[in-house]
């Protein structure tokens, strides 16, 4: 960690390194005291560690058809059954994480670079703030989930495309936070007094103000992890997502509707593990916001 | 406060142009020419210049783009929010065919997720930290980790499909007979309400255990008032400030979730509409349906905001 941190003064973001030792020590309380948090953690190391692992954990194709063995109930030779092409299942589950945990990680970096920067620029320049924050308001009018729908229903399908529609999507509420952040943070004195000094407003904004924004932005971008994997497989279960031959857990879902009454756990298992790992972050989340929060914890 | 509801509605007009202006970007500015899209994947030597003339021609995408979009404009202030390509039937005829299914979806699922969220989120502020509120709470990360779609199969093959009590999928209007009419909307409706109650559940919860630490319901307690009374009376209503706003956020949110919900039902509402015309790449259909949503969105917005400063007089002077 300290290497990294260090590595960050080659790239001019030194004044990053406190505010993320400071996240890594809260973090690293926070586990101690909240077994949920730690629960969640293992689950989704777990889950990465499957993602990571699939060729070695599985021994069939996720592609391949097998009309033979098609629909078969969960046994020895296949766990979770198989589906309408005598597909694996639980192959094409392992398999499945990685697009989920792929597309929620990448939205997340994505929408908190983009959030930080808009929010950044929002806060400290007024004139840039009536402009900026109005589109997000636009963007915040849509229901979030139709404003992914309509965007990916515009361009070429792809994984690309839903990682960026789900960008778009998430990044106004990043923005909104990493504002709020920098409003509070624009008049406390050591701001002011980097000001004083003479430094320049991108000195002031990255290595003075942006450390400080770290803890609510983190937080954010976990619950924003977990509702990209959600809205990644609700586009993907009504085949407007991710390609159908991609095994993804929203189209291995999509794909079981046709069968769902007859071959329940085409559906059940995929949707099994996607629950799993939102509860996941969702329970990393909480406990960082209480850690990072302490007058919140227990509250929400 | 009339003052305030006229300055709210003018405040939400801007936002509704905003609204109005990006749904006719998102069609006119992504990659891709619709005509295109709806001839063949990709700008393939087989497909007649002609034909791809004609169709840009019949949508009116020959025209420049700021005419396009006054014309745009102009239709959806009138009421015109275009023809489908496929069937050439009017999107308003069609917003008005599948309006009831999706309203009587929301308005029937909201109800009944207030009327579980409420007493659950008081019950565990009342009881913090005994193992009723350890269990809501659970509840309440449930709700916010499962996808309404699964839980909705899952409820299909245990009620429907195993038990037989109730249909599995379809609507029945209310004007064809009660009974069949809240037998179709049963699972639907937990379905939605179990998934959107978790974050009312959540907000009630924190905003009352604020308010029950308030010095106000320590006098209420000291002069011997029932805890029923200090709950409901004294705590709840100061309580519902952030309890309205959430369930105004809740019902707009309801718009989307009703989307899923209504293809894993096979529910013939807007939502269903919408996804068969993404399926369809019908453009017309997909830019009326977002417009009309994202329109009832501001409104139910703008609705919560009037609501609002009526519970909390501050807000109106403010």
């Amino acid at each position: 960690m300290r290497v990294a941190l260090e590595n960050l003064d080659v790239l001019g973001l030194a004044g990053l390194a406190p505010g993320l030792r400071r996240g890594a020590r809260s973090a690293g309380r926070a586990l101690q005291r909240n077994p949920n948090m730690l629960l969640g953690l293992v689950i989704l190391v777990l889950m990465g560690l499957m993602a990571l692992a699939a060729p070695l954990i599985t021994t069939y194709d996720p592609i391949r058809l097998n009309v033979i063995d098609r629909l078969e109930g969960p046994s020895g030779s296949h766990w979770f059954g198989t589906d309408h092409l005598g597909r694996d299942v639980y192959t094409r589950v392992v398999y499945g994480a990685r697009i989920s945990l792929l597309v929620g990680a990448s939205v997340a970096v994505f929408s908190s670079v983009a959030g930080i920067l808009l929010g950044l620029v929002s806060g400290y320049f007024p004139l840039a703030d009536a402009i900026i924050m109005r589109i997000m308001d636009a963007l915040m009018s849509f229901p979030s989930f139709l404003l992914a729908i309509a965007l990916v229903a515009t361009m070429s399908p792809g994984m690309e495309t839903v990682i960026i529609a789900i960008t778009v999507v998430d990044t106004p509420r990043t923005a909104r936070v990493a504002r709020a952040s920098v409003l509070s943070l624009r008049a406390v004195d050591y701001v002011l007094a980097a000001r004083a000094l003479g430094a320049r407003s991108l000195r002031i904004m990255f290595n003075h103000i942006l450390p400080n924004c770290f803890a609510p932005i983190m937080v954010q971008a976990t619950f924003v992890f977990a509702v990209a994997i959600l809205i990644e497989a609700g586009l993907s279960f009504l085949g407007t997502g991710v390609p159908p031959e991609v095994a993804t857990w929203g189209n291995i879902m999509g794909d079981g509707r046709r069968v769902a009454k007859i071959a329940v756990w085409v559906i059940f298992f995929p949707g099994l593990f996607l629950s799993l790992t939102v509860l996941a972050v969702n329970l990393v989340g909480d406990g960082l916001r209480d850690a990072l929060d302490p007058k919140l914890r227990g509250k929400l | 406060m009339k003052g305030y509801i006229l300055r709210r509605t003018l405040a939400a007009i801007p936002v509704l142009f905003f609204v109005a202006t990006f749904v006719f970007l998102i069609l006119h500015l992504t990659p891709g020419d619709p005509a295109y899209l709806l001839l063949g994947e990709s700008e393939s030597d087989w497909i007649m210049i002609e034909d791809i003339e004609e169709l840009r021609a019949h949508l009116g995408l020959d025209r420049p783009l700021h005419e396009q979009y006054v014309k745009f404009l102009w239709s959806a202030v009138q009421g015109d929010l275009g023809t489908s390509i496929f069937t050439g039937q009017p999107v308003s005829d069609l917003f008005a065919q599948r309006f009831e299914a999706t309203f009587v979806l929301g308005v029937v699922s909201k109800v009944v997720a207030l009327g579980f969220a409420i007493p659950l989120g008081i019950l565990a502020a009342w009881k913090a930290n005994s193992i009723w509120d350890r269990g809501i709470m659970m509840y309440v990360v449930l709700g916010f980790s499962v996808p309404a779609y699964w839980l909705a199969y899952n409820l299909i093959f245990l009620f429907a499909v195993n038990l037989g009590w109730l249909p599995a999928v379809g609507y029945s209007p209310f004007s064809e007979g009660f009974l069949d009419w809240a037998r179709h909307l049963v699972l639907p409706v937990i379905t939605i309400g179990l998934t959107t109650a978790a974050l009312t559940t959540r907000i009630t919860r924190a905003t009352m255990l604020e308010v029950l630490r308030e010095d106000y319901i320590r006098t209420a307690r000291s002069k011997g008032l029932s805890e029923r009374l200090i709950l409901l009376r004294h705590a709840l209503k100061n309580a519902s400030i952030p309890i309205v706003t959430i369930i105004g956020l809740g019902l707009a949110t309801i718009i989307s979730g009703v989307v899923i919900i209504e293809v894993v039902f096979a529910i013939p509402g807007m939502g269903r509409a919408l996804v068969e015309a993404i399926l369809k790449r019908d453009y017309p259909v997909i830019q009326g349906l977002i417009l009309v949503t994202a329109a009832a969105f501001v409104f139910i917005n703008l609705v919560t905001d009037i609501l609002y400063a009526y519970l909390d007089p501050r807000i109106r002077y403010g």
